[in-house]
């Protein structure tokens, strides 16, 4: 038998036995403390476990990150900005800047707007279920296999031979000659058909959550609307979209935390060439060269560009709290 | 009986909305289905060529392999299950993510439930904190954590990535389960409490069977994280043990080296699919409410 199935077992059935176990054990360990202590002493026995994860995985390696990027490569000495000023004179470095840039923006307009239009007309017809599954369903598969699929949307063979990719396929029945499309890095137009296919996978996301949020609505504010003989395009306008933008906003931020770490998908179709590197991109090919100064410091640029969005979460979360 | 019900809504809802022409539902319908038919496309387009002879997939658009059924053959498959390393890939990745999806379910279910209904100092302060730990970018942690597994000992084993993917895993989980919990009814806690029940019996008793929707709901995206995962595969395994490698990183390597066996990704990249899609088609209901439940509230 595979002796990796043995730890496998051992680990899905003993890790959470012995947790359970210390939560009992907590509660027998409290039976010696003071009455009055036990209250004040539980919940850190109960949160303790989360706690230290997230402080050796998340807290601590951060707080490293950010003191490495002022280290040199071997980390034997600190070096200042140098990090950092490698970072905004590298050309590459700025051109990875400027993608992640168009990532955000593009990659939160495609998949709201779509989503929006798509809640907004599924809303409509009587196959509404089946048709947002098909919408949702790239959502669950990885971008790895995103990047696969849509490889053949984009494939290109030279002019005058059978087209494999679709796109062309489609070009070439209107007798117009392929286009290398990964290679067109004009305006970056390349790094907009890589948001294209991410585009493809969250769209559904954004229309479930929008969708969500529109039968929320009441029928009796729209019917009041149409009654006082608004058009359709004006109850959207005034009275639909207006109650939609908090919900709009939670899509967005997000879709730019995904914009922002999007990875896989330029990592398999194209691995940055033709000047689609990202920021995400950029550091793990410098982590991969060793240079783990520089990519320290990409990825404080990251997390700078990032830490907006949590400051806009946390206010949301604080106000939602302040409602509840 | 069931048939009127589902009418009912659908004669309320026409009498309500703007009435529409018959040529605007044509053209509603018609755009909706155009929808459909822009999401489908790439994933037929992939599933078609995964059937068809590698000569056919190198020399022609898939949508021929339409025209000529007959053509269509399972030797793809079988070729990539035979070699490749895909099977012990695929076995690698239900190693990953079978423990990396459980872990952090009862990590997470212990502090949700104390933030939800214990006291104590700084309780907000601290769930705050969590609260933006959600949106921390996994890559500005790589390089500690990948010197601290090589501390330990343990860079490029199963027992890394799980520990890393319950860590990263967490803030999400504790938010939503938070959420969830905080959300159940006082009452049956404080009438728990009045019977003699400690908060353990009171957590494995009540809590936790009245949150299986949002268990459950964090279960599906845990387990599609962790399945569809590249990155901390790729960082904390990839260089160390090959050996332990996850389909993910594979089927990234044969994009990148096959070249021209263009035939044997499309049938990697399915089988691939088929776990998340079979949980996510058996589950999708959970999946959705845990979207809606973690980005409408929150």
């Amino acid at each position: 038998m595979d002796p990796r199935l043995f730890t496998a077992v051992v680990v899905v059935v003993g890790v959470p036995a012995v947790l359970v176990g210390y939560i009992y054990a907590t509660e027998l360990g409290l039976r010696l403390a003071p009455a009055v202590w036990r209250d004040r002493i539980r919940p850190w026995f109960w949160l303790a476990p989360a706690l230290l994860l997230l402080a050796v995985f998340l807290i601590l390696p951060t707080i490293g990150t950010i003191v490495r990027s002022f280290q040199n490569t071997a980390a034997t000495a600190f070096v200042g900005l140098d990090n950092y000023v490698w970072f905004f004179g590298s050309n590459d470095a700025l051109i990875a800047l400027r993608n992640s840039a168009l990532w955000v923006v593009f990659l939160t307009v495609f998949c709201v707007g779509l989503g929006l239009l798509i809640a907004v007309l599924v809303d409509r017809v009587r196959f509404e279920s089946v048709a947002k599954s098909v919408i949702f369903v790239p959502l669950a598969i990885s971008m790895v296999a995103a990047g696969v699929i849509w490889r053949f949307m984009y494939a290109y063979e030279a002019p005058g031979t059978p087209q494999t990719g679709f796109l062309n396929g489609v070009l070439a029945a209107f007798g117009i000659d392929p286009v290398p499309w990964l290679t067109i890095d004009t305006l970056a137009f390349n790094t907009i058909l890589l948001i294209v296919v991410m585009t493809w996978m969250w769209t559904g996301f954004a229309m479930v959550i929008l969708s969500a949020a529109l039968k929320g609505i009441s029928p009796e504010l729209l019917e009041a609307a149409r009654v006082d003989g608004a058009t359709e395009w004006r109850v959207f306008r005034y009275i639909t979209f207006p109650l939609l933008l908090p919900t709009i906003a939670v899509v967005s931020t997000t879709i730019i935390i995904t914009a922002l770490k999007a990875f896989d998908i330029v990592y398999t179709m194209t691995n940055g060439a033709f000047d689609t590197d990202n920021i995400a991109l950029l550091m793990y090919k410098t982590l991969n060269d060793g240079e783990f100064g520089r990519s320290s410091a990409v990825a404080v640029v990251l997390l700078v560009a990032i830490v907006p969005i949590m400051a806009l979460n946390i206010n949301r979360f604080r106000a939602q709290e302040a409602v509840r | 009986m069931t048939a009127a019900q589902t009418t009912k809504p659908a004669v309320a809802n026409t009498a309500v909305g703007s009435q529409p022409s018959p040529a605007g539902k044509i053209t509603l319908n018609f755009l909706v289905i155009l929808l459909m038919a822009f999401w489908l496309i790439p994933t037929i387009g992939l599933l078609v060529n995964s059937f068809r002879p590698a000569a056919d997939v190198a020399n022609s658009g898939w949508w021929t392999g339409l025209l000529s059924p007959q053509n269509l053959t399972l030797d793809n498959y079988a070729t990539v299950l035979g070699q490749s390393g895909l099977v012990d890939a695929f076995i690698n990745s239900l190693f990953i993510t079978i423990p990396s999806t459980i872990i952090p379910l009862f990590v997470a279910a212990f502090a949700a439930y104390a933030f939800a209904w214990m006291s104590f100092p700084f309780r907000n302060v601290i769930f705050v904190a969590v609260v933006g730990l959600l949106v921390i970018p996994l890559q500005t942690t790589l390089i500690p954590v990948l010197r601290l597994f090589r501390d330990l000992g343990i860079q490029g084993s199963f027992l890394s990535v799980w520990l890393a993917h319950t860590a990263y895993g967490l803030p999400f989980a504790i938010y939503l389960l938070r959420n969830f919990m905080g959300s159940l009814p006082k009452e049956v806690f404080e009438s728990a409490a009045i019977d003699g029940a400690n908060p353990a019996v009171a957590f494995f008793r009540l809590a936790i069977p009245m949150s299986v929707p949002a268990l459950a709901a964090l279960a599906i995206f845990q387990f599609l994280f962790v399945w569809n995962d590249l990155l901390v595969a790729l960082i904390y395994l990839g260089a160390s043990n090959p050996e332990n490698l996850p389909l993910t990183v594979v089927i990234a390597n044969l994009v990148n080296s096959l070249g021209s066996g263009w035939h044997l990704l499309g049938a990697a990249a399915f089988i691939s699919m088929a776990l998340p899609l079979l949980v996510f088609f058996a589950l999708q209901r959970y999946f959705v409410r845990g979207i809606t439940g973690g980005a409408v509230k929150g």
